[in-house]
């Protein structure tokens, strides 16, 4: 009998996200943004800085991968003018090409395609959504961020979502880590044995493009080598409100939040070059 | 502890008779590192003797194939061994079980050698037309061979059979197999695999720069990011001969006992979830997530990544003691209460009793550590045999032991270290208000451009934690770390002769490892 007690003595701790904003979640330092335009000593400074090569300079201004980024801040440090901690958690894509802001109109174009085609894959899922989770190499973090979903403050089963051991059950797959060499086969695997219609959610930074700890002999460089990833949620770790933020866009629950965009014309070839 | 002109240099065999010499006098065996060498592969064995840290290497020429065991005298370098077989290619001659363990490579196949240069990968490259990277002597040059099939059973006879659990397991976990040799409801053996997670971090450090270095060390056992980043920022600090600020000790014990308060909720809330005490287990997890948000309020990050830099850390604490002492009170009062009746709950903890019992002399044997040690009787603690940081001028943290040596008895070491590491913090805070916001020296040292090689340490929630960095002119040459979590689920298999199948949720809750600093 206590333990019964002692459960309703803290009232509603549980987030009302997504159907009201959550004021912690909204004060999160989320990701990094770069303004369009960044050029000049500044801005090679603070390409010359990032510990993972996130930032590349090109002739109309620097843009930012955050599907590398690791958060830790340096840019903006060095380039307070063109870099800057974005508060908030909607930060998870739908594409690769999304992650890189600011946003250039031709992987506007890339991405509403991927958004449409994943739209009408998971339109079967929306009333109760089954996750199973596969660590393929990661630092440790993102699992106590992921399980965090299952604890009162985000509850993630009010939603309908719920974590399943049997593959064959799942509809959703959220990957975390670099993707090694030995959890390749596993991963692959736990992928096929899920039934269709799937979705697949790469969660960090690692599991994207390999973050810090990626590109050795062992370890890869994201899992989308893998796996087809639908959504990707950039962070080192990404926070559980990020995560509940890429589960809720690969079910099309949610959209994805504005971008900062380069003018119209230009095109990512002409950045990146 | 710097180390150039401090190694005591052995034959190979010589070095085999000093281990065993020093441990039958009382020494603990810490750890055996390998770092690759143009003369060869250099192994350094770390005794912690008589409270001094001893330490003793060898060089094995390239082409010398193998080195004569030092398992057989000393069991506990049994797992550091079959890794430097794994990494470096060199037998342990002698080795009662030398199987693969964070690399399975296909016998006979060429190691990596981590640590210099950059080895070829097992990876499908991403740049198919790329030139190989240039090998070190003895590296591999063609393609890593990994040969993933199942061992062999080390049980037999009739009705012995071999159940793996894993790499992919229920529930949000890490990625590790367990073989498990079970005649039926009895478990005789149970053996890990660890090198699912492999990622190579011995070979991701040479070259970066110092601070990048310490991102990279975050990110080796990430939920003891803190600790990882203290030890390797120490051993940088040993090799300059300068002592971090004492504002930057301050927020480093800040930040390193939040950590240890974290994971050992994390611990507490897996045996909540095994023994199906759901409303402690929604407890115990609404507690640990306001601890993150608690520790992302002093840093804007939810694992005090960022904070610990090479010679301090990167500033003054985003929230201040007025604002902190009253959440941290609360949160611990909030534990301590429902500590209090979890441990008067005899679903609970008729648990844990008795299960996966570690006797003190095999923890003494094998040199448990951390709050496994503790449980068996085994006392050492770096914060106080060793204080870094500014644990030398706070009270010493309570480090109790205990002699039952089961999960009741890791779990009471825990409790009772999360009371003392909430007063440590409270005491950094207190400590950080009377300097002020410009305290004295700062809140980092400058390092200038090092040239050494030094170990590094701090006691991490998973126990002991050691990290051998050698940089040269601001640059890391080669940097390795030695978790607790690798020393110690070395000792999982032993915990448990007369435990049943379904304690093994609690035995591994006890232990307590994250198997990304066991399988590095
Ligand atoms: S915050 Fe991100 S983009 Fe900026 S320097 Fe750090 S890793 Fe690179």
């Amino acid at each position: 009998m206590p333990w019964l007690t002692r459960g309703l003595r803290e009232g509603i701790v549980t987030t009302r996200y997504p159907h009201r904003p959550d004021g912690y979640g909204a004060s999160f330092a989320g990701h990094v943004v770069c303004e369009p335009g960044a050029l000049g000593a500044e801005a090679e400074a603070a390409a010359a800085a990032c510990p993972t090569g996130a930032i590349e300079v090109g002739r109309t201004g620097a843009r930012l991968d955050q599907g590398r980024c690791v958060l830790c801040g340096r840019c903006c440090q060095v380039a307070p003018r063109w870099f800057r901690l974005r508060p908030g958690f909607e930060t998870a894509a739908l594409s690769r090409e999304a992650l890189v802001v600011p946003e250039s109109a031709a992987d506007r174009r890339a991405i509403a395609q991927a958004r449409e085609e994943l739209r009408q894959r998971v339109r079967a899922l929306r009333r109760s959504v089954h996750l199973r989770h596969v660590d393929a190499g990661s630092d440790g973090s993102e699992e106590w961020e992921i399980a965090a979903l299952t604890g009162p403050i985000y509850d993630v089963q009010r939603l309908g979502i719920f974590f399943t051991a049997s593959p064959r059950h799942a509809d959703v797959l959220l990957v975390t880590g670099v993707g090694t060499a030995a959890m390749r086969g596993p991963l692959r695997l736990t992928y096929e044995a899920m039934p269709a219609p799937k979705a697949v959610v790469a969660v960090g930074t690692d599991a994207i493009s390999g973050g810090l700890a990626g590109g050795t002999y062992a370890s890869g460089t994201g899992v989308a080598s893998v796996v087809p990833v639908d959504v990707l949620v950039p962070g080192s770790p990404p926070s559980p409100f990020s995560v509940l933020h890429g589960i809720l866009l690969a079910v099309g629950l949610v959209g994805e939040r504005q971008r900062e965009q380069l003018p119209g014309k230009s095109r990512s070839e002409e950045v990146a070059g | 502890m710097r180390l150039n002109g401090t190694l005591n240099w052995h034959s190979p065999e010589g070095l085999v008779r000093s281990v065993a010499a020093k441990v039958g006098q009382g020494a603990r065996f810490c750890a055996l590192f390998a770092s690759p060498e143009a003369a060869g592969t250099r192994l350094l064995a770390l005794l912690s003797h008589s409270g001094t840290l001893v330490p003793e290497a060898t060089m094995v020429p390239e082409g010398a194939g193998g080195f004569p065991t030092l398992t057989a005298a000393t069991p506990a370098a049994a797992w550091y061994e079959r890794r430097v077989k794994d990494l470096f290619g060199l037998e342990p001659r002698g080795h009662p079980r030398p199987d693969p363990l964070v690399l399975p490579r296909r016998p006979g196949s060429a190691p990596p050698r981590p640590g210099w240069g950059q080895p070829v990968s097992a990876l499908p490259p991403d740049d198919p037309g790329a030139a190989p990277p240039a090998a070190c002597p003895g590296q591999a040059t063609g393609p890593l061979e990994l040969d993933l099939s199942p061992l062999p059973a080390h049980v037999q006879g009739e009705g012995v059979f071999t159940l793996p659990y894993g790499p992919v397991r229920s529930g949000v976990v890490e990625s590790v197999e367990y073989l498990i040799e079970t005649p039926g409801e009895r478990v005789p053996h149970v053996r890990a695999r660890t090198f699912y997670k492999h990622r190579g971090m011995q070979a991701r450090f040479p070259g970066l720069s110092l601070a990048d270095g310490a991102l990279l060390a975050e990110r080796y056992e990430g939920v003891a990011s803190v600790a990882h980043a203290i030890a390797y920022c120490s051993a940088l600090e040993s090799i300059a001969g300068c002592q971090p600020p004492p504002a930057a000790g301050l927020v480093r014990v800040l930040h390193a006992e939040l950590e240890r308060v974290a994971n050992h909720l994390s611990s507490l809330l897996a045996h909540t979830e095994a023994a199906a005490q759901a409303v402690a287990a929604a407890r115990v997890a609404t507690h640990k997530e306001r601890l993150q948000r608690l520790r992302a309020e002093l840093c804007g990050n939810r694992f005090g990544r960022g904070v610990v830099v090479p010679g301090g850390v990167s500033g003054p604490p985003l929230a201040g003691a007025k604002s902190l002492l009253g959440p941290l009170t609360r949160l611990q009062a909030g534990i301590r209460a429902d500590l209090e009746l979890l441990m008067a709950t005899p679903s609970f903890v008729d648990r844990l009793r008795r299960t996966g019992v570690i006797a003190p002399s095999l923890a003494r044997e094998r040199a448990a550590l951390g709050p496994v040690g503790r449980a068996s009787g085994q006392a050492g603690d770096l914060r106080s045999d060793h204080p870094y940081a500014a644990y030398a001028s706070l009270r010493p943290p309570a480090s109790p032991t205990r002699t039952a040596g089961d999960a009741l008895a890791r779990q009471q070491v825990r409790q009772e270290e999360m009371e003392s590491a909430f007063d440590l913090a409270r005491q950094a805070l207190e400590g950080l208000e009377e300097l002020g916001p410009t305290p004295v020296g700062g809140w980092r040292a400058g390092l200038g451009a090092v040239t050494g090689e030094a170990l590094g340490w701090a006691e991490a929630p998973q126990g002991e934690l050691f990290y051998l960095v050698d940089a040269v002119q601001g640059r890391v040459r080669q940097a390795q770390a030695r978790s607790a979590s690798f020393h110690n689920l070395a000792l999982f298999a032993t915990a448990f002769p007369d435990d049943i199948f379904t304690d093994f949720a609690f035995i591994e809750a006890s232990f307590g490892v994250s198997i990304a600093g066991v399988a590095g």
